[in-house]
Protein backbone atom coordinates (compact mmCIF):
# COMPACT_ATOMS: atom_id res chain seq x y z
CA UNK A 1 0.00 0.00 0.00
CA UNK A 2 2.82 2.38 1.40
CA UNK A 3 5.07 1.07 -2.00
CA UNK A 4 2.35 1.70 -4.29
CA UNK A 5 1.86 5.51 -3.39
CA UNK A 6 4.98 6.43 -3.26
CA UNK A 7 5.54 5.06 -7.32
CA UNK A 8 2.59 7.27 -7.63
CA UNK A 9 3.78 9.89 -6.26
CA UNK A 10 6.58 9.69 -8.82
CA UNK A 11 5.25 8.46 -11.60
CA UNK A 12 2.00 11.10 -11.61
CA UNK A 13 4.78 14.53 -11.79
CA UNK A 14 7.31 12.69 -13.94
CA UNK A 15 4.64 11.41 -16.64
CA UNK A 16 3.05 15.00 -16.51
CA UNK A 17 6.21 16.61 -17.17
CA UNK A 18 6.99 14.27 -19.85
CA UNK A 19 3.55 15.21 -21.80
CA UNK A 20 4.17 18.70 -21.50
CA UNK A 21 7.60 18.27 -22.86
CA UNK A 22 6.17 15.93 -26.16
CA UNK A 23 3.74 18.61 -26.69
CA UNK A 24 6.19 21.26 -26.71
CA UNK A 25 8.00 19.43 -29.08
CA UNK A 26 5.50 18.31 -31.33
CA UNK A 27 4.41 22.16 -31.47
CA UNK A 28 7.85 22.85 -32.64
CA UNK A 29 8.45 19.97 -35.08
CA UNK A 30 4.99 19.86 -36.73
CA UNK A 31 5.83 24.16 -37.41
CA UNK A 32 3.11 25.79 -34.93
CA UNK A 33 5.98 27.32 -33.22
CA UNK A 34 8.85 28.99 -35.31
CA UNK A 35 12.52 27.10 -34.59
CA UNK A 36 13.68 30.79 -34.77
CA UNK A 37 11.22 31.78 -31.39
CA UNK A 38 11.58 28.94 -29.50
CA UNK A 39 13.57 25.67 -29.95
CA UNK A 40 12.62 22.25 -29.12
CA UNK A 41 13.46 20.23 -26.16
CA UNK A 42 15.60 17.77 -28.37
CA UNK A 43 17.63 21.17 -29.41
CA UNK A 44 18.08 22.46 -26.36
CA UNK A 45 19.39 19.22 -24.91
CA UNK A 46 22.28 18.79 -28.20
CA UNK A 47 22.84 22.64 -28.03
CA UNK A 48 23.67 21.70 -24.32
CA UNK A 49 26.03 19.29 -25.15
CA UNK A 50 27.53 21.24 -27.93
CA UNK A 51 28.20 24.47 -25.27
CA UNK A 52 28.84 22.29 -22.72
CA UNK A 53 32.89 23.06 -22.91
CA UNK A 54 31.94 26.62 -23.30
CA UNK A 55 29.60 27.25 -20.10
CA UNK A 56 32.22 25.14 -18.11
CA UNK A 57 33.85 28.35 -17.05
CA UNK A 58 31.12 30.28 -16.81
CA UNK A 59 29.23 27.44 -14.62
CA UNK A 60 31.88 27.47 -12.18
CA UNK A 61 31.36 31.27 -11.62
CA UNK A 62 28.36 31.34 -10.51
CA UNK A 63 28.81 28.31 -8.36
CA UNK A 64 31.67 30.22 -6.76
CA UNK A 65 29.69 33.56 -6.33
CA UNK A 66 26.39 31.44 -4.92
CA UNK A 67 28.33 29.60 -2.36
CA UNK A 68 30.03 32.34 -1.00
CA UNK A 69 27.00 34.68 -0.50
CA UNK A 70 25.39 31.40 0.66
CA UNK A 71 27.86 31.39 3.31
CA UNK A 72 27.89 34.80 4.16
CA UNK A 73 24.13 34.75 4.56
CA UNK A 74 24.61 32.12 7.26
CA UNK A 75 26.90 33.54 9.33
CA UNK A 76 25.57 36.73 9.33
CA UNK A 77 22.25 35.19 9.61
CA UNK A 78 22.89 33.49 12.39
CA UNK A 79 25.03 36.11 14.35
CA UNK A 80 21.79 38.02 13.65
CA UNK A 81 19.24 35.46 14.74
CA UNK A 82 21.46 35.21 18.37
CA UNK A 83 22.09 38.68 19.11
CA UNK A 84 17.69 39.34 18.59
CA UNK A 85 16.69 36.86 19.79
CA UNK A 86 18.74 36.98 23.43
CA UNK A 87 18.52 40.75 23.09
CA UNK A 88 14.61 42.45 22.34
CA UNK A 89 15.86 45.91 21.71
CA UNK A 90 18.13 44.57 19.05
CA UNK A 91 14.73 42.47 17.76
CA UNK A 92 12.85 45.81 17.98
CA UNK A 93 15.27 47.83 16.23
CA UNK A 94 16.42 45.72 13.26
CA UNK A 95 13.28 44.08 12.31
CA UNK A 96 11.17 46.68 10.36
CA UNK A 97 14.26 47.06 8.96
CA UNK A 98 15.14 44.33 7.55
CA UNK A 99 11.42 43.75 6.25
CA UNK A 100 11.43 47.05 4.36
CA UNK A 101 14.84 46.80 2.94
CA UNK A 102 13.24 43.33 1.10
CA UNK A 103 10.53 45.38 -0.40
CA UNK A 104 13.27 46.88 -2.80
CA UNK A 105 13.21 45.51 -5.82
CA UNK A 106 16.89 43.59 -6.43
CA UNK A 107 16.94 43.79 -9.91
CA UNK A 108 16.68 47.95 -9.27
CA UNK A 109 19.38 47.65 -6.90
CA UNK A 110 22.09 45.68 -8.61
CA UNK A 111 23.21 47.78 -11.29
CA UNK A 112 23.98 50.24 -8.30
CA UNK A 113 26.01 47.31 -6.49
CA UNK A 114 27.84 47.18 -10.03
CA UNK A 115 28.88 50.86 -9.92
CA UNK A 116 30.06 50.78 -6.27
CA UNK A 117 31.74 47.37 -6.38
CA UNK A 118 32.86 47.22 -10.03
CA UNK A 119 32.15 44.21 -12.44
CA UNK A 120 33.97 41.55 -10.21
CA UNK A 121 32.71 39.04 -8.49
CA UNK A 122 31.53 41.29 -5.31
CA UNK A 123 28.48 42.97 -6.29
CA UNK A 124 27.17 39.59 -7.12
CA UNK A 125 28.10 38.08 -4.23
CA UNK A 126 26.08 41.06 -2.47
CA UNK A 127 22.98 40.44 -4.59
CA UNK A 128 22.79 37.13 -2.81
CA UNK A 129 23.50 37.75 0.38
CA UNK A 130 20.74 39.75 -0.02
CA UNK A 131 18.51 37.08 -1.39
CA UNK A 132 19.80 34.43 0.94
CA UNK A 133 20.12 36.37 4.28
CA UNK A 134 16.15 37.29 4.96
CA UNK A 135 14.70 33.71 4.50
CA UNK A 136 17.86 31.92 6.80
CA UNK A 137 17.10 35.07 9.34
CA UNK A 138 13.65 34.63 9.54
CA UNK A 139 13.40 30.86 9.63
CA UNK A 140 15.99 30.76 12.25
CA UNK A 141 13.97 33.68 14.35
CA UNK A 142 10.79 31.99 14.04
CA UNK A 143 12.75 28.52 15.16
CA UNK A 144 14.49 30.22 18.56
CA UNK A 145 10.94 31.75 19.48
CA UNK A 146 8.78 28.45 18.79
CA UNK A 147 10.02 26.81 21.51
CA UNK A 148 7.45 25.93 24.36
CA UNK A 149 7.68 28.02 27.34
CA UNK A 150 7.71 25.00 29.72
CA UNK A 151 10.07 23.75 27.92
CA UNK A 152 12.33 26.40 29.04
CA UNK A 153 10.30 26.42 32.45
CA UNK A 154 11.74 23.09 32.99
CA UNK A 155 15.11 23.98 32.44
CA UNK A 156 14.64 26.65 34.63
CA UNK A 157 13.18 24.93 37.25
CA UNK A 158 16.70 22.52 36.81
CA UNK A 159 18.65 26.48 37.77
CA UNK A 160 19.64 25.71 34.01
CA UNK A 161 21.66 28.76 32.80
CA UNK A 162 20.77 30.90 29.87
CA UNK A 163 23.60 29.67 27.98
CA UNK A 164 22.05 25.88 28.46
CA UNK A 165 18.94 26.93 27.64
CA UNK A 166 20.37 27.86 24.36
CA UNK A 167 22.27 25.54 23.84
CA UNK A 168 20.33 22.81 25.06
CA UNK A 169 16.74 23.79 24.14
CA UNK A 170 16.89 26.88 21.87
CA UNK A 171 19.33 26.33 18.98
CA UNK A 172 18.22 22.49 18.54
CA UNK A 173 14.82 23.64 18.44
CA UNK A 174 15.65 26.07 15.70
CA UNK A 175 17.22 23.94 13.54
CA UNK A 176 14.53 22.50 11.64
CA UNK A 177 13.15 25.55 10.61
CA UNK A 178 16.38 26.64 10.11
CA UNK A 179 16.67 24.07 7.22
CA UNK A 180 13.80 24.65 5.60
CA UNK A 181 14.66 28.71 5.50
CA UNK A 182 18.12 27.01 4.04
CA UNK A 183 16.77 25.05 1.18
CA UNK A 184 14.82 28.11 -0.11
CA UNK A 185 17.78 30.23 0.37
CA UNK A 186 20.08 27.56 -1.48
CA UNK A 187 17.97 27.45 -4.19
CA UNK A 188 17.94 31.38 -4.16
CA UNK A 189 21.53 31.68 -4.39
CA UNK A 190 22.06 30.73 -8.09
CA UNK A 191 19.27 32.95 -9.14
CA UNK A 192 20.50 35.76 -6.89
CA UNK A 193 24.18 35.16 -8.72
CA UNK A 194 22.52 35.06 -11.85
CA UNK A 195 20.70 38.46 -11.34
CA UNK A 196 23.78 40.02 -10.26
CA UNK A 197 25.49 38.61 -13.38
CA UNK A 198 22.63 40.46 -15.54
CA UNK A 199 23.78 43.68 -14.50
CA UNK A 200 27.48 43.03 -16.39
CA UNK A 201 30.80 41.48 -15.44
CA UNK A 202 33.21 39.40 -16.87
CA UNK A 203 32.10 35.64 -16.60
CA UNK A 204 28.99 33.54 -15.28
CA UNK A 205 26.13 31.86 -16.49
CA UNK A 206 24.02 35.45 -16.35
CA UNK A 207 26.51 37.13 -18.53
CA UNK A 208 26.67 34.21 -20.87
CA UNK A 209 23.06 34.40 -21.19
CA UNK A 210 23.14 37.99 -22.22
CA UNK A 211 25.31 37.27 -24.56
CA UNK A 212 23.71 34.74 -26.33
CA UNK A 213 20.96 36.70 -25.99
CA UNK A 214 21.82 39.56 -28.07
CA UNK A 215 22.53 36.65 -30.60
CA UNK A 216 19.55 35.43 -30.70
CA UNK A 217 20.66 32.15 -29.49
CA UNK A 218 17.63 31.67 -27.76
CA UNK A 219 18.64 27.42 -28.04
CA UNK A 220 21.38 28.50 -25.74
CA UNK A 221 19.62 30.83 -23.47
CA UNK A 222 17.10 27.69 -22.92
CA UNK A 223 20.62 25.22 -22.57
CA UNK A 224 21.57 27.68 -20.03
CA UNK A 225 18.14 27.98 -18.34
CA UNK A 226 18.85 24.29 -18.43
CA UNK A 227 21.72 24.12 -16.41
CA UNK A 228 20.71 27.09 -13.76
CA UNK A 229 17.45 24.65 -13.02
CA UNK A 230 19.70 21.40 -12.47
CA UNK A 231 22.14 23.36 -10.54
CA UNK A 232 19.17 24.78 -8.17
CA UNK A 233 18.08 21.31 -7.44
CA UNK A 234 21.03 19.86 -6.72
CA UNK A 235 22.13 22.44 -3.67
CA UNK A 236 18.42 22.07 -2.69
CA UNK A 237 19.52 18.56 -2.08
CA UNK A 238 22.32 18.67 -0.76
CA UNK A 239 20.87 21.42 1.60
CA UNK A 240 18.04 18.01 2.30
CA UNK A 241 20.93 15.36 2.25
CA UNK A 242 22.15 17.73 4.73
CA UNK A 243 19.87 17.51 7.25
CA UNK A 244 19.15 14.04 6.66
CA UNK A 245 23.04 13.44 8.26
CA UNK A 246 23.03 16.36 10.88
CA UNK A 247 19.32 15.42 11.62
CA UNK A 248 18.23 11.92 11.47
CA UNK A 249 15.17 11.93 13.38
CA UNK A 250 13.84 15.14 11.59
CA UNK A 251 12.94 13.46 8.68
CA UNK A 252 11.82 10.36 10.45
CA UNK A 253 9.25 12.92 12.25
CA UNK A 254 8.17 14.50 8.76
CA UNK A 255 7.58 11.05 7.53
CA UNK A 256 5.49 10.07 10.75
CA UNK A 257 3.28 13.51 10.57
CA UNK A 258 2.48 12.25 7.38
CA UNK B 1 23.89 13.47 58.31
CA UNK B 2 20.85 11.37 57.36
CA UNK B 3 21.20 9.44 60.95
CA UNK B 4 18.73 11.20 62.20
CA UNK B 5 16.77 10.39 59.26
CA UNK B 6 12.75 8.96 60.01
CA UNK B 7 9.92 8.22 58.10
CA UNK B 8 8.15 11.35 59.89
CA UNK B 9 10.68 13.80 58.91
CA UNK B 10 8.89 16.38 56.86
CA UNK B 11 10.24 16.58 53.35
CA UNK B 12 8.44 20.01 52.36
CA UNK B 13 6.61 22.57 54.23
CA UNK B 14 4.25 25.46 52.40
CA UNK B 15 3.48 27.95 55.32
CA UNK B 16 0.74 29.89 54.21
CA UNK B 17 1.75 31.00 50.44
CA UNK B 18 -0.31 33.82 49.11
CA UNK B 19 0.08 34.89 45.56
CA UNK B 20 -1.77 37.49 43.22
CA UNK B 21 -1.66 37.74 39.76
CA UNK B 22 -1.93 41.77 39.25
CA UNK B 23 -5.15 42.58 41.26
CA UNK B 24 -6.70 38.49 41.19
CA UNK B 25 -5.85 36.51 44.45
CA UNK B 26 -4.89 33.04 43.17
CA UNK B 27 -3.63 31.74 46.20
CA UNK B 28 -5.03 32.49 49.79
CA UNK B 29 -3.02 30.76 52.57
CA UNK B 30 -1.93 27.66 50.90
CA UNK B 31 -0.33 25.36 53.85
CA UNK B 32 1.12 22.06 53.33
CA UNK B 33 3.08 19.26 54.48
CA UNK B 34 5.03 16.25 52.33
CA UNK B 35 6.46 13.79 54.78
CA UNK B 36 9.40 11.22 53.66
CA UNK B 37 8.34 9.10 51.12
CA UNK B 38 4.88 10.27 51.23
CA UNK B 39 2.48 10.56 48.27
CA UNK B 40 0.28 13.49 48.40
CA UNK B 41 -2.53 14.56 45.52
CA UNK B 42 -3.35 18.33 45.66
CA UNK B 43 -7.14 17.72 44.30
CA UNK B 44 -8.94 20.70 43.04
CA UNK B 45 -11.50 22.49 40.37
CA UNK B 46 -9.46 23.27 36.96
CA UNK B 47 -8.02 26.66 36.88
CA UNK B 48 -7.94 26.94 40.97
CA UNK B 49 -4.50 27.85 40.98
CA UNK B 50 -2.59 24.33 41.49
CA UNK B 51 0.20 24.88 38.96
CA UNK B 52 1.14 28.25 40.54
CA UNK B 53 1.54 25.99 43.69
CA UNK B 54 4.08 24.09 42.08
CA UNK B 55 5.73 27.19 40.39
CA UNK B 56 6.61 28.48 43.38
CA UNK B 57 7.63 25.60 45.53
CA UNK B 58 9.47 24.79 42.13
CA UNK B 59 11.09 28.43 42.36
CA UNK B 60 10.05 29.99 39.42
CA UNK B 61 7.42 31.76 40.93
CA UNK B 62 7.89 34.04 44.21
CA UNK B 63 4.60 33.98 46.45
CA UNK B 64 3.59 37.55 48.08
CA UNK B 65 3.64 36.44 51.39
CA UNK B 66 4.80 32.74 53.13
CA UNK B 67 7.30 30.42 53.20
CA UNK B 68 8.63 27.31 51.20
CA UNK B 69 10.25 25.13 53.10
CA UNK B 70 12.44 21.98 52.51
CA UNK B 71 14.01 19.60 55.05
CA UNK B 72 13.53 22.59 57.07
CA UNK B 73 15.14 25.45 54.91
CA UNK B 74 14.15 28.05 53.46
CA UNK B 75 13.44 28.13 50.07
CA UNK B 76 11.08 30.69 48.78
CA UNK B 77 12.34 31.26 45.29
CA UNK B 78 15.02 29.11 44.52
CA UNK B 79 15.26 27.13 41.55
CA UNK B 80 16.98 23.60 41.38
CA UNK B 81 15.87 21.54 44.31
CA UNK B 82 12.79 19.82 43.20
CA UNK B 83 12.17 17.97 40.43
CA UNK B 84 9.08 19.03 38.01
CA UNK B 85 6.98 17.04 35.91
CA UNK B 86 4.60 18.96 33.21
CA UNK B 87 1.48 17.06 31.81
CA UNK B 88 3.33 17.42 28.17
CA UNK B 89 6.25 15.05 28.54
CA UNK B 90 8.37 17.80 27.07
CA UNK B 91 11.02 15.30 25.84
CA UNK B 92 13.69 17.06 23.20
CA UNK B 93 12.65 15.47 19.61
CA UNK B 94 16.27 15.28 19.18
CA UNK B 95 17.97 13.53 22.09
CA UNK B 96 17.04 9.92 22.02
CA UNK B 97 15.62 8.79 25.18
CA UNK B 98 18.07 8.14 27.31
CA UNK B 99 19.62 11.39 26.21
CA UNK B 100 16.52 13.14 27.58
CA UNK B 101 16.59 11.36 30.64
CA UNK B 102 20.20 12.47 31.10
CA UNK B 103 19.12 15.90 30.88
CA UNK B 104 19.14 16.93 33.87
CA UNK B 105 22.67 15.86 34.81
CA UNK B 106 23.93 17.09 31.50
CA UNK B 107 22.63 21.04 33.46
CA UNK B 108 24.25 19.68 36.66
CA UNK B 109 27.50 19.98 34.10
CA UNK B 110 28.10 15.98 33.45
CA UNK B 111 29.58 14.67 30.66
CA UNK B 112 27.77 12.51 28.15
CA UNK B 113 28.69 9.34 28.48
CA UNK B 114 29.31 9.78 32.54
CA UNK B 115 25.27 10.58 32.67
CA UNK B 116 24.30 7.84 30.71
CA UNK B 117 25.75 5.20 32.51
CA UNK B 118 24.12 7.10 35.39
CA UNK B 119 21.10 7.08 33.70
CA UNK B 120 21.23 3.65 32.31
CA UNK B 121 20.45 1.38 34.94
CA UNK B 122 16.98 2.94 36.00
CA UNK B 123 15.26 2.30 32.41
CA UNK B 124 15.09 -1.52 33.86
CA UNK B 125 13.10 0.31 37.07
CA UNK B 126 11.03 2.48 34.81
CA UNK B 127 9.95 -0.01 32.19
CA UNK B 128 11.91 1.58 29.40
CA UNK B 129 14.15 -1.52 28.81
CA UNK B 130 14.91 -1.43 25.29
CA UNK B 131 13.95 2.19 24.66
CA UNK B 132 17.12 3.98 25.58
CA UNK B 133 17.78 4.79 22.13
CA UNK B 134 14.60 5.24 20.56
CA UNK B 135 13.34 8.83 19.53
CA UNK B 136 10.42 9.93 21.70
CA UNK B 137 8.44 10.32 18.40
CA UNK B 138 8.75 6.38 18.34
CA UNK B 139 6.45 5.89 21.57
CA UNK B 140 3.46 5.93 22.59
CA UNK B 141 1.82 8.57 24.86
CA UNK B 142 2.47 5.97 28.25
CA UNK B 143 6.17 5.17 27.27
CA UNK B 144 6.82 8.89 26.77
CA UNK B 145 5.17 9.90 30.28
CA UNK B 146 7.53 7.19 31.34
CA UNK B 147 10.53 8.77 29.94
CA UNK B 148 9.22 12.29 31.52
CA UNK B 149 9.11 10.44 34.83
CA UNK B 150 12.42 9.06 34.66
CA UNK B 151 14.17 12.38 33.22
CA UNK B 152 12.27 13.80 36.55
CA UNK B 153 13.58 11.67 38.77
CA UNK B 154 16.92 12.39 37.54
CA UNK B 155 16.93 16.01 38.72
CA UNK B 156 15.45 15.39 42.07
CA UNK B 157 15.21 12.27 43.38
CA UNK B 158 13.70 12.69 47.13
CA UNK B 159 11.17 15.55 46.47
CA UNK B 160 8.82 15.32 43.06
CA UNK B 161 6.55 17.65 41.78
CA UNK B 162 4.19 15.69 39.17
CA UNK B 163 1.36 18.30 37.53
CA UNK B 164 -1.40 16.24 35.59
CA UNK B 165 1.04 13.45 34.22
CA UNK B 166 -1.42 11.91 33.17
CA UNK B 167 -4.12 14.53 32.19
CA UNK B 168 -3.39 13.94 28.54
CA UNK B 169 -3.78 10.18 28.16
CA UNK B 170 -6.94 8.21 27.58
CA UNK B 171 -8.54 5.99 30.49
CA UNK B 172 -7.45 2.86 29.84
CA UNK B 173 -3.37 3.99 29.08
CA UNK B 174 -4.16 6.56 32.30
CA UNK B 175 -5.35 3.30 34.73
CA UNK B 176 -2.19 1.26 33.05
CA UNK B 177 0.25 4.28 34.50
CA UNK B 178 -0.86 5.04 37.88
CA UNK B 179 -0.56 1.48 38.50
CA UNK B 180 2.76 1.21 36.73
CA UNK B 181 3.42 4.62 39.03
CA UNK B 182 2.70 2.84 42.20
CA UNK B 183 5.16 -0.30 41.20
CA UNK B 184 7.66 2.26 40.15
CA UNK B 185 7.48 4.35 43.58
CA UNK B 186 7.50 1.01 45.58
CA UNK B 187 11.17 0.58 44.57
CA UNK B 188 12.03 4.61 44.69
CA UNK B 189 12.56 6.45 47.64
CA UNK B 190 10.80 9.53 46.51
CA UNK B 191 8.18 12.41 48.33
CA UNK B 192 5.68 12.95 45.75
CA UNK B 193 2.96 15.90 45.40
CA UNK B 194 0.88 15.22 42.92
CA UNK B 195 -1.50 17.09 40.99
CA UNK B 196 -4.80 16.38 39.86
CA UNK B 197 -8.60 17.29 38.84
CA UNK B 198 -9.83 13.47 38.89
CA UNK B 199 -11.23 12.24 42.62
CA UNK B 200 -10.55 8.40 41.98
CA UNK B 201 -6.68 8.69 40.79
CA UNK B 202 -6.42 11.11 43.46
CA UNK B 203 -7.50 8.37 46.39
CA UNK B 204 -6.25 5.65 44.33
CA UNK B 205 -2.92 6.79 44.93
CA UNK B 206 -2.09 8.99 47.71
CA UNK B 207 -1.75 8.88 51.71
CA UNK B 208 -3.32 12.35 52.16
CA UNK B 209 -5.44 14.35 49.65
CA UNK B 210 -5.29 17.86 49.95
CA UNK B 211 -8.67 19.24 48.41
CA UNK B 212 -8.87 23.06 47.31
CA UNK B 213 -11.39 25.42 46.95
CA UNK B 214 -11.97 27.28 43.79
CA UNK B 215 -9.84 30.25 43.29
CA UNK B 216 -8.86 31.78 45.31
CA UNK B 217 -7.31 28.69 46.28
CA UNK B 218 -7.29 27.61 50.22
CA UNK B 219 -7.24 24.14 51.37
CA UNK B 220 -10.35 23.48 52.36
CA UNK B 221 -9.66 19.84 53.81
CA UNK B 222 -6.97 17.51 53.98
CA UNK B 223 -8.11 14.00 53.88
CA UNK B 224 -5.79 10.85 55.30
CA UNK B 225 -6.46 8.10 52.50
CA UNK B 226 -6.43 4.87 54.92
CA UNK B 227 -5.81 2.10 52.11
CA UNK B 228 -3.63 -0.68 52.94
CA UNK B 229 -0.59 -1.06 50.27
CA UNK B 230 0.00 -2.01 47.72
CA UNK B 231 -2.98 -0.95 45.93
CA UNK B 232 -4.81 -2.95 43.20
CA UNK B 233 -7.33 -1.78 41.20
CA UNK B 234 -9.93 -4.12 42.58
CA UNK B 235 -9.87 -1.50 45.64
CA UNK B 236 -11.89 1.07 43.08
CA UNK B 237 -14.40 -0.85 44.15
CA UNK B 238 -14.51 -1.57 47.78
CA UNK B 239 -16.77 0.22 50.54
CA UNK B 240 -13.39 2.57 51.49
CA UNK B 241 -12.85 3.39 48.52
CA UNK B 242 -16.71 4.86 47.53
CA UNK B 243 -16.85 6.00 50.93
CA UNK B 244 -13.88 8.51 50.49
CA UNK B 245 -14.89 9.63 47.13
CA UNK B 246 -18.52 10.30 48.23
CA UNK B 247 -16.97 12.76 51.03
CA UNK B 248 -14.53 13.95 48.48
CA UNK B 249 -17.69 14.65 45.79
CA UNK B 250 -19.72 16.18 48.42
CA UNK B 251 -16.83 18.59 49.44
CA UNK B 252 -16.12 19.73 46.08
Amino acid sequence: MKRSRSIENSIIPIGFSLILLLIWQLSVDMGMISRNMLPSPTDVGSTLIEILPDIYQHTLVTLTEAFAGFFASILLALILAILMDSVKVIKKAIYPILVVSQTVPLIVLAPLFVMWFGYGMMPKIIVVVLVCFFPILISLLDGLSSVDKDMINLLKSMKASRLQIFRLVKFPAAMVSFFSGLRIAATYSIMGAIIGEWMGGKAGLGIYMTRVKYSFAYDKTFAAILVIVVLSMMVFYAVRLLQRLAMPWSIEMEKNRR
Amino acid sequence: MNTFQNNNEIKLELKELYKAFEDTPVLEGISLQLKNKEFISILGPSGSGKSTIFNIISGLLKPDRGEVAIEGENHTGKTGRVSYMYQKDLLLPWRKVIDNASLPLIVKGMEKQQARETVAPFFKVFGLEGFEHKYPFQLSGGMRQRAALLRTYMFSKDIMLLDEPFGGLDAITRAKMQQWLLDVLQQLEASILFITHDIEEAIYLSDRVYILSERPAAVKKEIVIDLERPRGREILTSREFIDLKAEILSLL
